[in-house]
């Protein structure tokens, strides 16, 4: 067994360093890398480039960073729901690059799968597509997107062991599996870490190879974006 | 004239049996409200679920299982969880049969615009790109006119486009109108609403073909 494990999340951000490329996973703020945040807020790094779906609300997730002003730029799909981002954007403190999600998700794999860039259809004929190469194949347009490039990847996933393979929980997945081993460096923070042969190998749903450094995080606070509920009769 | 959940019950006619859907954020949405019980229909939401159900009950909402509009949800028997790039192989590979989004324009020649307003709002695309770019069957739900009174039913779309030539069918509180050939071509009148309120209230070119019939609903 090759050992991922790394006793904290200080640990698991050597290296980490000003000006850099982030990919951070979450779908709002299910699943996003709480500790990994938390961290790259004390280390007060600066001017980073971050590679995430959101941009967290005002007081949590990403919104911490930016709330900061560490971050010179953000490839997102969605961006609502954060005033301070608005703002920043804007008044051009903020470079904002809006990607269509599925474009963003298949950048995230195609730089984890080895695939330098890849056809879309997704944005040809809008401005996601101006001076982007084109091409038609079977009488379809498709647009030509290049795989992301990034330095660190810092994803969450609901249980892990020391060889860094993950299992995660409900839609918590999102962009966390497609972000694991796309950058040089994968950071992986876990509920439950457990010792090498404790998860079923038929469960595993990225496989350790994909990690670099894997860690146990701490107090969850698992924020609700929308809480919505019935009634019971 | 219809209001929201009216156009969603008209949408829920044209959700078949065996169907996987994808519904948007607004009047989409309000569509599973409305599907019969006696048909098999899986919804997904292109953040990793298929088979989706309702909201939770009060005191089992879970952080790790929400919907595209971050919302919490629950799963039906037969669900299942994946990661966004397997959503949108879903969606981008032709596998979802059925999508229903909002927009904020159509075009006669089935542009459609519903991801930004320049200098106003600028929230992004999220998955509609993707959505629109790739489906076969997509319906736009969506109100006749805007705020304003102003037709979103135009010749030409004025804001930011979020896809070219896709949409085919239109559901909206005055009408299900169907483009082709260049044009918006009405189908049904929503009850109680005249074809000619229809043509004051569309400023693409209308093609309207003998009796309209009324939409029963």
């Amino acid at each position: 067994m090759i050992n991922k494990k790394v006793n904290n999340v200080t640990e698991a951000l050597k290296g980490v360093k000003s000006n850099m490329t982030f990919m951070l996973g979450g779908f709002g703020l299910s699943g996003i890398p709480e500790n990994a945040i938390a961290e790259l807020v004390k280390l007060n790094v600066r001017n980073v480039t971050c590679i995430s779906n959101n941009a967290g609300v005002d007081d949590f997730g990403l919104g911490l960073l930016l709330q900061n002003k560490q971050i010179k730029k953000m490839i997102s799909s969605y961006v609502g729901e954060n005033d301070e981002f608005e703002r920043q954007m804007l008044s051009g403190e903020l470079e904002v690059e809006l990607t269509p999600q599925g474009t963003l998700a298949e950048k995230c794999r195609a730089a984890q799968a080895g695939f330098p860039a890849f056809y879309t259809p997704a944005g040809f004929g809008t401005e996601v597509a101006e001076g982007k190469e084109t091409r038609e194949f079977d009488g379809k347009m498709y647009v030509l997107e290049p795989a992301f490039k990034a330095d660190f990847a810092f994803v969450k996933a609901w249980k892990g062991d020391e060889a860094g393979n993950l299992i995660f929980k409900g839609t918590a997945r999102n962009f966390n599996a497609n972000m694991c081993g796309a950058a040089k460096i994968t950071v992986a923070e876990v509920e439950e870490l457990v010792p090498a042969g404790e998860l079923d190998p038929n469960q595993i749903h990225i496989p350790g190879i994909f990690i670099q450094r894997i860690f146990q995080g701490n107090n969850y606070e698992k924020r609700i974006e929308q809480r919505t509920v019935r009634q019971r009769n | 004239m219809l209001d929201k959940n009216g156009i969603a019950k008209r949408i829920a006619k044209e959700v078949k049996d065996g169907y996987y859907v994808n519904l948007g954020i607004g009047i989409p949405t309000l569509v599973a409200n409305f599907v019969r019980d006696d048909i098999e229909v899986e919804f997904q939401s292109e953040n990793g679920v298929l088979g989706m159900g309702p909201f939770p009950f009060e005191g089992e909402e879970d952080a790790d299982v929400i919907n595209a509009g971050k919302q919490t949800i629950t799963t039906l028997p037969g669900a299942s969880f994946f990661d966004s790039a397997t959503s949108f192989a879903m969606i981008r590979g032709k596998h979802v049969h059925l999508t229903i989004l909002g927009a904020m324009e159509v075009a006669q020649n089935g542009d459609i615009a519903n991801w930004k307003i320049p200098g106003k709002m600028v929230k992004g695309m999220g998955g509609a790109m993707d959505l629109v770019a790739s489906a076969d069957n997509i319906i736009v739900a969506m109100m006749h006119t805007n705020k304003k009174g102003e037709s979103k039913l135009l010749k030409e779309c004025s804001l930011p486009l979020t896809g070219v030539g896709c949409v085919t069918k239109i559901v909206t509180n005055l009408a299900v109108l169907e483009i082709k050939d260049n044009a918006f071509h009405l189908i049904e009148r929503a009850p109680g609403v005249t074809v000619e309120e229809i043509k004051n209230a569309t400023e693409g070119e209308l093609i309207v073909n003998g009796d309209i019939p009324e939409m029963i609903l």
